[in-house]
């Protein structure tokens, strides 16, 4: 018998209310699989199972809010017996069969601000929504249980929610959607836990801060080559230059990848670098690329591209929101000249990076001119690390952003 | 195409992009970005869309020069009309 329960998806996460399930009893479930939909407080993620099997039974329903850790649904092994699974299923009463039921308390501010899109959605008639869908509703206040959806399976999609909008009549708001009772529920949701996060972070973490400024030039001029002439679903974003830099370089200076877990430093299996992602309506999220070494820049781009992309639409896996071994953030689009963050816990790092703007650059010869630089920053934990590493870890992103054709390639192994 | 679908298309790829705005308030006169506040990768994430919607490529450099929706419909009218 095969335990699949809510995982933590993130630190800052203790409970999640179930959408829907994307399997059915009897189904085969291979490695990586999403088999549910979970709404946190950030964004409606896909949780995935890592085990491989059969879905023996579903024990959560849909709209129930389950504290981490639940037992969701029971698999069964290749060649298990079913009635067996049942008969030990059967055996789990008492308090371990306690999660199952709905958690007791009024949890979820978003139902209760929302009453057309989540609280009408009992379980029997839960429509079938697109996460993206789902959040858009959420945000135009529509009930997507009168929808009717023209995706795949009747389910409703995002188009569908964008069509129900139009033909309703309803004043322009602001070019960012934020004003509707929906939208400000996630917001209010969203800043409690980051709030909780980022206090737990201040009050735990002792931080030191190290800066550098860093020539840009040469990865500039590089960027510009290789985008010229290329069609655009294959260009380089400079942001994938940045964040390549730093996989390499923590590759030399682990002790800055990883966790601080019970008063010791767990290095990260692999890099897996959180990309912080600023809402429109409000916080933010830091979802992973993962083993951002072993990619070139083209696929790590494209990588990029997606997750910002389902960042945003709210389509989340369940892995890139627990695993990330670093943070980076890149403030550079808002036009700030350099960021010193606030570590996300229990990771034991965070690198920011400015702007990329002309300034004055004394050269190697003793001249000055204009060049491109970019201000890199590190806020690290002082009890896994140093400031003189912490400096290593820098010098090592600059050098590195000197040599693009070397950072372009691929790590073959890890 | 004309200029109305052009411009129905790309307000699609924006919201397909950026599914939080609303596309209905975007003031096609001023400049796009600073509006709905997209960063590089969503400007990419659009451009890639628009590419896939109407089959127009807009380059780099061009596209630093379109910055708001007035001159975008403009460009790319007057290129699927050239193709």
């Amino acid at each position: 018998m095969i335990e699949f329960r809510l995982p933590a998806m993130g630190s800052d996460m203790d409970q999640g209310t179930l959408l829907e399930w994307r399997v059915q009893p009897g189904d085969r479930v291979v490695r990586g699989q999403v088999l549910a939909v979970v709404d946190t407080a950030k964004a409606a993620i896909e949780v995935e199972c890592w085990h491989e099997g059969i879905v023996h039974a579903l024990l959560a329903k849909p709209g129930v809010t389950l504290p981490v850790g639940s037992l969701m649904a029971v698999l069964r092994a290749e060649g298990e017996d079913a009635d067996e699974v049942t008969r030990s299923l059967a055996q789990r009463t008492g308090p371990e069969a306690g999660p199952i039921a709905p958690v007791p308390m009024p949890v979820a501010p978003v139902p209760q601000a929302v009453p057309a899109a989540a609280a009408a959605a009992t379980p029997g008639e839960r429509p079938r929504i697109s996460p993206a869908a789902r959040r858009r509703a959420r945000e135009l206040g529509i009930d997507p249980v009168r929808l009717a959806g023209h995706a795949g399976g009747g389910a409703v999609s995002l188009h569908d929610v964008e069509a129900a909008a139009q033909s309703a009549a309803r004043p322009p708001a602001s070019a960012v959607a934020v004003a509707t009772a929906a939208g400000g529920a996630r917001a209010h949701a969203m800043r409690q836990v980051i709030a909780a996060a980022m206090s737990r972070s201040k009050r735990e973490i002792p931080h030191y801060y190290l800066a550098e400024d860093i020539a840009f030039e040469r990865a500039a001029a590089w960027l510009a080559e290789r985008n010229q002439g290329l069609p655009v679903s294959e260009r380089l974003l400079s942001a994938a230059v940045l964040l390549k830099a730093v996989a390499l370089a923590l590759r030399r200076c682990p002790e800055f990848n990883g966790t601080w877990r019970d008063g010791g430093f767990v290095p990260g299996a692999g890099v897996h670098l959180g990309v912080a992602v600023a809402m429109r309506e409000g916080g933010l999220v830091a979802p992973a690329l993962h083993d951002v070494p072993t990619l070139d820049l083209a696929t790590l781009t494209r990588a990029l591209l997606d997750l910002v992309k389902r960042t945003r639409a709210g389509a989340l896996r369940s892995s890139e929101l627990a695993d990330a071994t670093i943070t980076v953030t890149n403030l550079g689009d808002q036009g700030v000249g350099s960021v010193l963050g606030v570590i996300y816990p229990p990771q034991v790092a965070l690198v920011g990076f400015g702007r990329v703007a002309q300034r004055p650059w004394v050269t190697g010869d003793g001249g000055l001119r204009a060049a491109p630089v970019v201000t890199a920053t590190l806020a690290a934990d002082h009890r896994a690390s140093d400031g003189h590493r912490g400096a290593l870890l820098l010098a090592e992103i600059r050098e590195l952003l000197q040599e693009p054709d070397a950072l372009d390639a691929r790590e073959e192994t890890r | 195409m004309n200029r109305d679908e052009v411009r129905a298309a790309l307000l699609k790829a924006l919201v397909d992009v950026a599914p939080e705005i609303d596309a209905a308030a975007l003031v096609a006169a001023k400049p796009l970005r600073r509006q709905v506040d997209l960063d590089s990768a969503d400007w990419l994430n659009f451009l890639v869309a628009v590419h896939q919607a109407i089959g127009v490529d807009i380059p780099d450099a061009v596209a630093a020069r379109l910055d708001t929706l007035d001159k975008l419909v403009d460009w790319c009218a007057q290129r699927s009309a050239a193709a």
